[in-house]
C-alpha cells in the first residue's frame, strides 16, 4: 500500500507541475501552428505571474488577478507581433528580448511597488484559487485503490488545473474542426494561399498571437497564484523553455502536447521524489541527471532518432505581400 | 535576405538609424525609471559618473566589457553565416570546465603566462566542441539551431552544478565552486594602464584578458573580410541557396562557423574565471552570453561596433552597481530591461523607423535615397 500510496502522491505532482508546461505549451501551439516562432512564452509567463500575484493582492481578488495576467501577457504578445508580424523583425530576436524586458521589468517593478525583494505580498486565502474538493472526495477517501484516485487525483486541485486540462480538447477542436483553426493552420503553412483567398495574413497571426497571450496569462497566474501564494523573481525558471521543448515533442499536436507536458512534469515530480534514494537496478540518480533529461530528449527528437518533428513550413519566416 | 527598402547614405545607414533605435531604447527605459519613481535624467548622471567618474570605476567597466566583447564576437560570428547562436551562455559556462582543469592541474607548478595560453586553448576547444553538437544537428539533420542550443544551454547547466556541487568541490567545503587557483593561474592585471593617466585605483578586476578580445576582435574583422572562408560565411548567411550553388559546403560552413563562435564564447569565462573569481562556480557566466545578443545586434555585427558596444554595456553594468547604491528602488535588474529594450529595438524593430527617415531624405533630396529606383520597382 506504501508503494501505491508513493505513486498517487508522485502522479498527483505531476499533474500540478505540468500544468504551467501544458498551458504555455498550447499557448505556443497557437501562435507556432500560425507561423511566428515563439521563444518568448517564458517572458510572457512570467509578466502574468508578476500582474497577477500583484494585481489580486491590491484589489484582494483572485478574479482581478487573472484578468490582469492575461491582460499584460497579451499585451506582450501584441509586442511581438508588432516586431514579427507588421515589421517583419527576427522574430527569434524580438523573443528573446521580450524574455530580457519580462525579466527585468518584473524585478524591477515588483522592488520599487512592494519593497519586499522583487516579491509581491503573500495572497491570503480569497485572493488564490483555493483547491476544489468534488463531491463524495472525503467520503470515499478510504476506500482502497479508488478511494486515493478519486480524492487524491481527481479531485482537490484548483480551477486552473481542469481548465487547462480542458484547454486540450477545445485547441483540438479550434484547430482541426473550426475555420478559424483552418486558416491559422494554413496561415502557418502557405501564407501566400491565404492571402490569395482574400483573408488577411497579419490579422489572422495577430489573433494566434492573442490566443498565445491568453493561455500564457492563464500559465502565469497558475504559478503565482496556484502553485505558489505570490510572485517570486524569475519564478518560471526555463518552464517556458520547457514548454518549447514540450511542443517539438508534441510534434505541434494538441493532444500529444499533454502527453509530452505530463512526461516532462513526470520527470520534474520523480526527480523532486527521489532525492537521494537509489533505485533499482541504475542506482542513485542525480537530480541534475533529471533535471536535463527533457533537454536531452527534445535534442534527441529533434536528431530525428524518435521519429521526425517537422515544424510548420512557414514558421519564422515574415509574411512580405507581393508589390 | 533581399532588402524590400532603399539605399540610404551609408552614414544614415550605419550611423544615424542605429543611433536613433538606440536612442527609443534608452526612452523607453527613462520611462522605466519614472515608473518606479525616480528621476531618469539623474539616473543618467548617476549612471555615467559611476562608469567613468574614477579610475575604479573605468577599471571595471572595462572589465565588464571584455567579457561581453567575447560574447558579442560570439553571436557575431555566427549571425553573419546566418545562425542565430543563442548557445552562447552555455558555451561559456561549459568552457568553465575546461579551464578548471587546466588550472587545476597546473596552477601550482607552471607559471601564469604558460598556464595561460593552455586555458585559452582549453576554453576554446570545450566551447567549440560544445557548439559542435548543434552545429552538427542543424546541419545533418536540419534541427532548429535555437532550439537545440537553448536546449544545450540548459544541458550545459546541469553538468556544471552536478560537477560543482559534486567532483570538482573541495572536501569539506560547502560551497559548489571548486578550490581556490594559485598564483600560476592568476591573470595580471592592467590596472596600472589606466594609473597612467593619473587616476587611482583601489581594486579592479580588469586584467590581460581585456587585450585578448582585442586581439580577437581584429582575427574576427580579418576573418569575416578578409579571409575565403570568412567570404564563405558572409555567402552563405545571405543566401544559402546561391552558396550551394557556388559549391560551398552547406555542412562544413555551418559547423567551422559554429565552433568558432563557440570558441569565442569559450574564451569568454577566461575573464571571470582566471582574471577575477580565481575559481570555477555555480553561474558565474551570470547572463553574460544573453547580453553578447544585445551587443552583436548593437554593433551590428562589426568588431568595432561590437567593441564600443561592450564598453557601453560594461558602462551599463558599472554604473548600474552605483545606481543600486544611490536609488535604492533601481537594482542592476535594470540593466536586463535596457538589454532586452536593445534588443528589441536595435534587433525585431531594426526597419521600423526607416521608411520615415527615407521620406525625410527623400523630401529633402530625392537623389540621395535613389528615388528612381523606388520608383522602378513601384513601391
Amino acid at each position: 500500500m506504501d508503494i501505491f500510496n508513493a505513486i498517487i502522491q508522485v502522479l498527483d505532482s505531476t499533474i500540478r507541475l505540468s500544468v504551467p508546461l501544458l498551458l504555455a505549451c498550447l499557448a505556443g501551439l497557437y501562435s507556432e501552428r500560425a507561423g511566428i516562432f515563439d521563444i518568448g512564452l517564458e517572458g510572457k509567463m512570467l509578466v502574468g505571474a508578476f500582474a497577477g500575484a500583484a494585481a489580486a493582492s491590491v484589489f484582494h481578488s483572485a478574479l482581478i488577478g487573472l484578468g490582469m495576467a492575461i491582460l499584460i501577457s497579451v499585451a506582450f504578445a501584441l509586442v511581438h507581433g508588432f516586431a514579427s508580424i507588421t515589421h517583419r523583425g527576427n522574430q527569434i530576436v524580438s523573443g528573446v528580448a521580450i524574455n530580457f524586458i519580462a525579466a527585468g521589468s518584473t524585478i524591477i517593478l515588483g522592488q520599487a511597488w512592494f519593497q519586499q525583494g522583487g516579491r509581491t505580498p503573500a495572497l491570503q486565502p480569497g485572493e488564490r484559487f483555493e483547491a476544489i474538493t468534488w463531491p463524495g472526495a472525503d467520503a470515499i477517501r478510504d476506500v482502497p485503490i479508488i478511494g486515493p484516485i478519486y480524492a487524491e487525483l481527481l479531485s482537490g486541485h484548483s480551477i486552473l488545473v481542469y481548465f487547462a486540462f480542458a484547454m486540450v480538447p477545445f485547441t483540438w477542436w479550434v484547430l482541426f474542426r473550426t475555420r478559424f483553426g483552418l486558416r491559422l493552420r494554413a496561415v502557418g503553412e502557405n501564407p501566400a494561399a491565404v492571402d490569395t483567398a482574400g483573408i488577411s495574413v497579419a490579422w489572422l497571426r495577430y489573433r494566434a498571437l492573442i490566443c498565445t497571450g491568453i493561455l500564457t496569462g492563464f500559465a502565469g497566474a497558475y504559478l503565482s497564484m496556484v502553485q505558489n501564494g505570490g510572485f517570486v523573481k524569475d519564478m518560471t525558471a526555463g518552464k517556458g523553455y520547457i514548454a518549447l521543448a514540450a511542443l517539438i515533442f508534441a510534434k505541434w499536436k494538441p493532444v500529444n502536447a499533454m502527453f509530452a507536458c505530463l512526461l516532462f512534469g513526470f520527470l520534474d515530480a520523480a526527480s523532486i521524489r527521489l532525492q537521494g534514494t537509489p533505485l533499482p537496478i541504475v542506482g542513485k540518480v542525480s537530480v541534475q541527471f533529471m533535471q536535463a533529461l527533457p533537454y536531452v530528449l527534445t535534442v534527441i527528437l529533434l536528431a530525428g532518432f524518435i521519429g521526425k518533428a517537422i515544424p510548420p513550413r512557414a514558421g519564422g519566416v515574415p509574411y512580405v505581400k507581393e508589390r | 535576405m533581399s532588402t524590400p527598402y532603399a539605399k540610404l547614405p551609408a552614414w544614415a545607414d550605419y550611423g544615424l538609424i542605429p543611433l536613433i533605435n538606440l536612442s527609443v531604447a534608452f526612452i523607453v527605459a527613462g520611462f522605466v525609471v519614472m515608473l518606479v519613481g525616480e528621476n531618469p535624467f539623474r539616473a543618467a548622471v548617476i549612471l555615467v559618473e559611476g562608469a567613468f567618474g574614477k579610475g575604479t570605476g573605468i577599471a571595471f567597466t572595462l572589465f565588464y566589457a571584455t567579457t561581453f566583447i567575447f560574447t558579442g564576437l560570439s553571436v557575431a560570428v555566427a549571425a553573419h553565416c546566418g545562425l542565430f547562436n543563442i548557445g552562447t551562455e552555455g558555451q561559456a559556462y561549459i568552457a568553465g570546465l575546461g579551464i578548471a582543469i587546466v588550472c587545476l592541474s597546473f596552477d601550482s607548478t607552471l607559471p601564469w603566462w604558460l598556464t595561460f595560453p593552455l586555458a585559452i586553448v582549453a576554453s576554446a576547444l570545450v566551447g567549440a566542441l560544445w557548439a559542435l553538437i548543434p552545429a552538427y544537428l542543424q546541419a545533418k539533420r536540419g534541427s532548429h539551431i535555437v532550439i537545440t542550443t537553448i536546449m544545450f544551454n540548459f544541458i550545459a547547466a546541469s553538468i556544471m552544478v552536478y560537477l560543482l556541487v559534486g567532483p570538482l568541490k573541495p572536501a569539506g567545503s560547502q560551497a559548489p565552486q571548486t578550490r581556490n587557483f594559485l598564483a600560476g593561474a592568476e591573470l595580471p592585471k592592467l590596472n596600472w594602464i589606466i594609473e597612467l593617466f593619473g587616476a587611482k585605483i583601489r581594486s579592479a578586476p580588469l586584467n590581460i584578458c581585456f587585450l585578448l578580445a582585442l586581439v580577437m576582435a581584429f582575427l574576427v574583422w580579418l576573418l569575416i573580410w578578409r579571409t575565403k572562408l570568412g567570404y564563405e560565411m558572409r555567402t552563405y548567411g545571405h543566401s544559402p541557396k546561391a552558396a550551394r550553388y557556388a559549391g560551398i559546403s552547406e555542412t562544413r560552413i555551418i559547423i567551422t562557423a559554429m565552433m568558432i563562435s563557440g570558441a569565442l564564447a569559450g574564451m569568454m569565462a577566461l575573464n571571470p574565471v582566471m582574471g577575477d573569481q580565481h575559481n570555477v562556480a555555480i553561474d558565474f557566466v551570470s547572463g553574460a552570453g544573453f547580453v553578447g545578443i544585445a551587443v552583436a545586434l548593437m554593433g551590428r555585427l562589426h568588431p568595432v561596433g561590437i567593441v564600443l558596444a561592450a564598453i557601453l554595456f560594461g558602462m551599463l553594468y558599472q554604473g548600474g552597481a552605483e545606481l543600486a547604491f544611490e536609488m535604492p528602488a533601481i537594482s542592476r535588474d535594470m540593466i536586463v530591461i535596457i538589454q532586452g529594450l536593445v534588443i528589441l529595438f536595435a534587433g525585431a524593430l531594426e526597419h521600423m523607423f526607416r521608411p520615415y527617415i527615407q521620406a525625410l531624405f527623400a523630401s529633402f533630396s530625392p537623389k540621395s535615397v535613389g528615388m528612381q529606383a523606388i520608383n522602378g520597382k513601384g513601391a
